[in-house]
């Protein structure tokens, strides 16, 4: 048997060798079965919106085609793009509408066992949206605040609290351009109906209208999360921690968490420490229980638990196929409906727990808060009493687990740079402005079996770091780069350029912060807004040396992020690229044409060596244009290849 | 001539989602590549499309006849029959575009090519190892490359 070359990361290499070997099929398998792709589809070409069609319209053509409605490649590529952002933004949103409602049963006294962890984070929120805070009690203000914010997604006048957040300036670009969102599910529902059959069919107005819905997504539903999420289960503060499928022991009860909420694995964290919980899993022979998360939920239960990483999103069958995890509790997205094929070959007990999120034949354990802690006890003990159907002749565990340092914030960030009595961006400013930083670079995103699991993250991070370019990351791009090693702060020397490696040496920190899942994509918004604040430059987030990337995209989420990067000013580049290439016009619009609505764009480039090299050419014109200091420290033109 | 290898295709497999159409026009392209294809001026062809007539869909492309029409009607010598593998293929730079194989051909499997001003249709990949494009992309295996037999074989329950 060949060895896989389908990751950079070598215990991803062996474990999916394994699987292979127990003849169990994985995601790249599965989509060895789906090539050639259909371009059609792949091109954005292919509508199914109304019942006339399915239309396709020939790429080659140079006729202007049409579908039966007389839709052209601008609007089917268009409406596709559209629906795929609103699909993002729901999902987020969604995500946050439960962390509401959570906070609202804990104000009620309906969630025993949640509390408010983060009092004056609390205070700080209700203060910024004017509710009054003396003589109220904490719960009171918890109440107000989760009643506001509940009232973002369908309130019927005004606009979202949290826009405020942005800089003047900013606002008055989104105002101008017409995509200042109203309400959260407003503009996702507006956006299904724009693209309903015989709606909106300009290309251009269909995508402002994304533009609107993914900003009621950065700015509304992941930004309320993120909050909700720290007042709820405390804000992060940076934790060491350990990642990859190496966090597995052979020994312990393994229960691997996955997807995207904390509301219930904060639950199983604290269980899994409780003693009877322990000392059962001792009575069932086990040496004791390893609580190890996959996507989101890792990065969520990692920031404020310091709960060990097993892996990122094409890692999740293969925490399966080590043979050695005896529980996976998984809630919603990102979750491989392919899971409960490669559990069947294992003792492994799926568990699915939300119930938007269920899967055929897979045990279902309805989640409730108000049973939260119960409901997380009894899924340990059913762990510990599975550990002892587990197969050793079947256990293969990769070695491979690496150190990290995560739980960075927007507001912590702060205190890192300035010390705890002075929190302030300045050093970050001053280190751009002197050239010894040549900016901020979000990389961000998931893993997608089109390209090299890890390999772009990796490669991409490096050439940054090389540029001395302080590299923030969310979601399963921060995994990758965690089980390469350089979330500690000891690969700044390894990696960082000089000048990168002062600002770090100064102010103590790794030089890729881990900001945290994919919905604390807001937090790097709100640092970018502290960065204006701070000033020296520029005075919206257009004007900022400031680049995201998202180089192994595969979830319409990440479309939804990419735009609102965008739509904020932070020029985006993405990979695969969205299904709009079958249309130059959405593709010049996008890549080029938002350029004079948000002084941002997108980049749709496959090769990661190239991507890096457009992101220092971004950050350099930028820095051009705000008259700053060149560079400190020349970088030695090294370019690996 | 029993053993000569063209594209066959099984109707009752065919979907008609023209992937076929698309994986001929980027094989016959200059970069190859679906993506860079799309860029490229003039854009390629397709030599084979797929036809739907009473709700039956059947991807049409040249049958490399044992008595080509187009063979004899071309007044270039363009066309040509190779007698050991049954392959009929065009000369490009003898074609004059005067389209007279278009013409005759029974299967509308020749078509002129506006752009380059040569009739275009299906060449069987040559020069690809991996055999014809069309027969690599379709996703419900309606297309076989192969002789008279093997497609007979192929197409029995």
């Amino acid at each position: 048997m060949t060895k896989t070359n389908k990751s950079a990361d070598p215990a991803t290499i062996s474990a999916h060798d394994h699987a292979r070997q127990l003849d169990v099929a994985t995601a790249w398998e599965r989509h060895e079965t789906m090539l050639p792709l259909c371009a059609f589809g792949d091109l954005g070409l292919c509508c199914t919106i109304c019942y006339m069609g399915p239309c396709r319209i020939d790429p080659f053509s140079k006729e202007d085609l049409r579908g039966a409605c007389g839709a052209d490649r601008n609007t089917i590529s268009a409406r596709n793009f559209t629906r795929a952002v609103s699909a993002g933004t729901a999902a987020h949103s969604d995500h946050a509408r439960g962390v509401c409602h959570t906070l609202l049963d804990t104000a009620k006294g309906k969630a025993p066992g949640y509390q408010v962890s983060d009092p004056v984070k609390l205070g700080k929120l209700a203060t910024e949206l004017g509710i009054k805070t003396e003589n109220l009690s904490q719960v009171d203000l918890a109440a107000k605040v989760g009643h506001f914010l509940t009232d973002e997604f369908g309130k019927q006048d005004g606009t979202l609290a949290f826009l405020k957040r942005a800089p003047k300036v900013q606002q008055e670009r989104w105002e101008r351009a017409g995509v200042t969102p109203r309400a959260i599910d407003r503009e996702v529902v507006e956006c299904l109906h724009r693209t309903h059959e015989g709606v909106d069919s300009d290309y251009r107005s269909l995508i402002l209208s994304a533009a609107r819905c993914a900003l009621a997504d950065g700015w509304g539903g992941s930004m309320i999360a993120t909050e909700l999420q720290d007042v709820l289960f405390g804000s992060p503060r940076p934790v060491r921690s350990k990642v990859n499928l190496g966090v597995l022991k052979a020994d312990c009860v393994n229960v691997v968490v996955h997807g995207h909420e904390p509301v219930l694995s904060e639950m199983l964290a604290r269980a899994a420490r409780e003693v009877e919980i322990l000392d059962y899993a001792k009575s069932k022979g086990a040496a004791g229980i390893i609580l190890a998360g996959i996507c989101c939920t890792a990065n969520e239960i990692l920031m404020r638990q310091g709960m060990p990483v097993a892996g990122n999103f094409l890692q999740q069958e293969l925490a399966v196929t080590t043979g050695a995890v005896d529980s996976m509790v998984v809630d919603v997205q990102c979750v491989m409906p392919g899971l409960a094929g490669v559990a069947k070959h294992f003792h492994t007990k799926l568990i699915t727990t939300s119930n938007k999120a269920r899967i055929a034949g897979v045990d279902h354990v309805p989640f409730e808060e108000r049973h939260a802690l119960e409901t997380a006890r009894r899924i340990l003990r059913s762990a510990a009493d599975n550990f002892c159907r587990r197969d050793p002749a079947r256990v293969d565990i990769p070695p491979q687990s690496m150190d990290l340092v995560a739980g960075f914030t927007a507001e912590n960030t702060f205190h890192h740079l300035g010390g705890t009595y002075r929190g302030s961006y300045r050093p970050l400013n001053d280190g751009i402005m002197a050239g010894r930083l040549r900016g901020v670079v979000g990389v961000v995103g998931c893993n997608t079996v089109r390209v090299q699991h890890d390999y772009n993250h990796l490669a991409i991070v490096k050439e940054l770091l090389k540029h001395d370019v302080l590299v923030v990351e969310t979601g399963c791009a921060a995994i990758a780069c965690a089980k390469a090693g350089m979330l500690t702060p000891e690969a700044a020397l390894e990696f960082a350029g000089k000048g990168l490696q002062e600002i770090c040496a100064a102010v103590g920190i790794p030089p890729v912060l881990h900001m945290g899942s994919c919905v604390d994509n807001s937090r790097i918004l709100i640092a970018c807004c502290e960065m204006v604040r701070e000033g020296g430059i520029g005075d919206d987030l257009s004007q900022l040396p400031v680049a995201a990337v998202a180089a192994e995209a595969m979830s319409e989420k990440a479309v939804a992020i990419g735009l609102y990067a965008v739509a904020s000013g932070i020029t985006t580049f993405f990979n695969p690229a969205p299904r709009v290439l079958g249309s130059p016009e959405v593709f010049n619009y996008l890549t080029a044409g938002l350029e004079k609505d948000f002084g941002a764009h997108w980049v749709f480039d496959s090769d990661p060596h190239k991507i890096a090299q457009g992101v220092i050419e971004h950050l350099d014109a930028k820095r051009a244009a705000l008259k700053l200091h060149p560079m400190l420290y020349p970088v030695e033109m090294s370019r690996t290849a | 001539m029993r053993n000569s290898r063209k594209v066959y295709a099984r109707p009752d497999l065919c979907t008609g989602c023209r992937s076929c159409e698309i994986a001929c026009a980027v094989e016959h392209s200059a970069s190859k590549e679906l993506l860079s294809a799309l860029f490229e001026s003039p854009p390629p062809r397709y030599r084979m499309d797929v036809q739907a007539v009473n709700g039956v869909k059947l991807p049409v492309n040249c049958r490399h006849c044992t008595e080509p029409d187009c063979l004899f009607a071309c007044k270039s010598g363009a066309i040509s029959k190779d007698l050991k593998t049954g392959e009929v293929q065009i000369n490009l730079a003898k074609c004059v575009g005067c389209w007279m194989c278009v013409m005759v051909c029974p299967f509308g499997a020749v078509s002129p090519d506006m752009d380059r001003a040569k009739a275009t249709k299906c060449d069987l990949c040559t020069g690809s190892a991996s055999g014809p494009a069309c027969v690599q992309s379709c996703p419900t295996k309606a297309l076989i490359y192969g002789n008279a037999d093997e497609f007979n074989a192929w197409r029995q329950p």
